[in-house]
């Protein structure tokens, strides 16, 4: 996984609640193994009717077309366990989104590949969307998760918190599943009592074979 | 101390705590679809890792494979890829696969109950949002991503922080034509799109105790709906009747063992959850989404929100729900034309569904101008209900009778409404665009979707079935 440490960009303001994976990567636009995911991120709402672009969604406009920083409200990601949702933001540069909550598997899925998700403090996330609609694309925020501050035109710094586990596995980027493979004697030893206390557990077996 | 039937089951699969905090779960049963394991296939093979378990690991081909009879891998072309991914990867890493063809094809939450795969006290992973429908039986399920997947491929575990308790208990007795989905809605509603993030929902009373299996796994099914992490229901002596003799359940001696252990597996009387909530079901009537979330919910004799009398808060978002649905302020729902009426998904798609369905639809006519389709959860299911002369009743009233899949719940499979129709439907999503672009979803119970189909209009089942239809 790519290590964060710090992301520099344009911080675009989806001031939304709810917002959930059909609308970030809608399961249309995933009809090949490998799609397009920087084309698919909130397909739907890029584009009319007529398939034109929708100049009045915010990553339409010409300010926020070259974005780094979603910013928006509660229960981002709700929906599907999609990755899709994940690897569309990734795609378009987006490595760092601040949502007043996360949906449980999203949020996850961010972890998992290396994308920062943020929650402010309920008074700081309101200042800080006001101040992402205030600078409207002007000039790029940095988030820095060493010093865990979030900088920008329009301002003083922001801190915000994170488990530090969270962190820790972000900064140095490390492998997840690495991580857990050095408790595979742990792995091996539950395996080994389970299947003498319950083998059922154990055995996934086709009783008619 | 006393235990929540959650902890209990957390604590016997806890293998370790990781360095960085998170709790090592081990998974007993890992399900697998064609959309999402190809890519953790391939993450896999370039890590050079391989799958620990094959052999507690079982690959199911149901988001996009085609309902039209007599389907194959080209029936649904933009299918074909995500087949053969899955059939490939299946092969090389040893995991058993329920193929198009396989007489026990079927959409995973469905099918791994069905063949005794899914365990009281278990715990189960599948890389789809929906993984804690086989919580009717007592199980511990995970809906996951595609890294996760290939996490639990490679290590059998999951990495995970541990989620916080909820009870809801379900009082009272539900009303004819009233069921788990109508129940399921109405918390929805209750709690919230949001309600149960970061929760373990543990479903008990009454009329949880009175409801079948598949009741239970309806409404465990749209536990993530409110954003739970999972929900179950402990189980009791009708589910250890109902896994009995399934293929993969256990036999003989070892089932008499495994009967014993589950009987142990209940919440301590005076466990402390972090949350609790009651819902009395007596007076609920048959439920129906009238927005574009599966909160937005009525019952079928309400009337749709008038954004002028709600808080500023919620105001923009009502008002963007009705106009995608094409509603106005405060209408009643009953009685609006419908163009087309979906009956399946892992949400209601078992044989008790398909009944229900089948005693509103049988003697009666699908409405001209509607599309009605019933998809079966499995082929076991759709054998099942063939044999028991629902594919006729279903045919005879002018319904679609399809092959087993996910189908039109999320239209991986290119099933889906045409731009501005009006869908009933029995899946479990309502989002704007899911069952294609612009499609009005509202989300029902078999028995209400069976009831909408004939009337052409959205209809309370409760009238149709008394002769006041």
């Amino acid at each position: 996984m790519q290590p964060f440490t710090t992301h520099t960009g344009i911080a675009v303001p989806l001031m939304r609640d709810d917002v959930n994976t059909d609308q970030i990567a809608p399961v249309q636009s995933m009809r090949s193994l490998k799609p397009d995911y920087k084309a698919l991120l909130f397909m739907r709402a890029r584009r009319r009717d007529d398939g034109s672009e929708d100049p009045d969604f915010v990553l339409n406009r010409p300010q926020f077309r070259g974005p780094g920083i979603l910013v928006t409200g509660h229960n981002f990601g709700a929906g599907s366990s999609r990755e899709a949702a994940v690897w569309g933001m990734l795609a378009n540069n987006i490595r760092v989104i601040v949502a007043k909550s996360f949906a449980d598997i999203y949020r996850e899925n961010c972890l998992q590949n290396g994308l920062l998700p943020i929650v402010l403090e309920p008074r700081d996330a309101a200042a800080f969307a006001d101040r992402v609609i205030a600078v409207n694309g002007a000039a790029p925020f940095t988030v820095d998760l060493r010093t865990q501050r979030i900088s920008g035109p329009g301002g003083a710094d922001i801190s915000f918190d994170i488990p530090a586990a969270d962190r820790m596995r972000l900064l140095e980027g490390l492998d997840d599943i690495g991580l857990t493979l050095k408790h595979a004697d742990e792995i091996a030893s539950w395996e080994h009592r389970t299947a003498a206390d319950q083998p059922w557990l154990q055995a996934a077996v086709d009783r008619r074979l | 101390m006393p235990q929540t039937l959650f902890d209990k089951i957390w604590q016997a699969h806890m293998v370790a705590r990781r360095a960085d905090g998170r709790d090592l779960i081990y998974i007993d049963r890992h399900v697998l679809h064609e959309l999402h394991a190809p890519h953790a296939f391939e993450q896999l093979e370039k890590q050079h890792r391989h799958v620990r378990r094959p052999d507690l690991t079982f690959s199911m081909q149901d988001h996009t494979v085609a309902t039209k009879p007599g389907r194959d891998d080209t029936t649904n072309p933009s299918g074909a890829a995500f087949l053969k991914a899955m059939r490939d990867g299946s092969r090389r890493n040893r995991i058993r696969l329920f193929d198009i063809d396989d007489p026990e094809q079927g959409i995973s939450h469905v099918v791994a109950p069905e063949l005794g795969m899914v365990l009281p006290g278990a715990t189960h992973a599948v890389p789809d949002s929906h993984a804690s429908t086989v919580g009717g039986l007592g199980a511990l399920a995970f809906g996951c991503g595609t890294s996760e997947l290939a996490h639990i491929l490679a290590t059998q575990v999951m990495a995970l922080r541990r989620p916080k308790s909820m009870l809801i208990r379900l009082e009272g007795k539900l009303a004819a034509h009233v069921t788990a989905k109508d129940v399921a809605l109405r918390i929805i509603a209750e709690l919230g799109v949001a309600g149960a993030r970061g929760h373990v929902v543990e479903y008990a009373g009454a009329a949880v105790r009175a409801m079948t299996i598949e009741s239970r796994m309806t409404l465990c099914n749209l536990n993530i709906e409110m954003g739970g992490r999972s929900g179950f229901v402990a189980a009791d002596e009708a589910a250890f009747s109902w896994i009995e003799g399934r293929p993969f359940a256990p036999k003989d001696a070892m089932w008499d063992r495994a009967l014993a252990h589950w009987r142990t597996l209940t919440s301590d009387d005076g466990a402390k959850f972090d949350r609790e909530h009651v819902l009395d079901c007596s007076a609920l009537e048959p439920q129906i989404t009238w927005g574009t979330d599966p909160s937005q919910v009525l019952g079928i004799s309400g009337r749709v929100p008038d954004p002028a009398t709600v808080d500023l808060g919620r105001r923009a978002a009502i008002e963007s729900a009705l106009a995608y649905m094409g509603l106005q302020p405060g209408m009643a729902l009953a009685g609006l034309p419908v163009d087309r009426v979906f009956i399946g998904s892992c949400t209601n798609s078992r044989l008790p569904d398909l009944k229900a369905a089948a005693d509103v639809a049988r003697g009666r006519r699908v409405a001209a101008g509607v599309i009605a389709m019933v998809v079966p959860g499995s082929t076991t299911v759709k054998r099942a209900a063939e044999a028991a002369g629902l594919d006729r009743v279903f045919r005879d009233a002018g319904f679609l009778w399809g092959e087993s899949g996910c189908s039109m719940c999320a239209g991986g499979n290119g099933d889906r409404g045409e731009p501005g129709e009006r869908c009933v439907s029995t899946t479990n999503r309502n989002f704007e665009h899911r069952q294609g672009p612009k499609v009005r979803t509202h989300l029902v119970s078999p028995a209400t979707a069976a009831a909408t189909a004939v009337a052409g209009r959205i209809a309370d089942v409760r009238q149709l079935m008394s002769g006041q239809g």
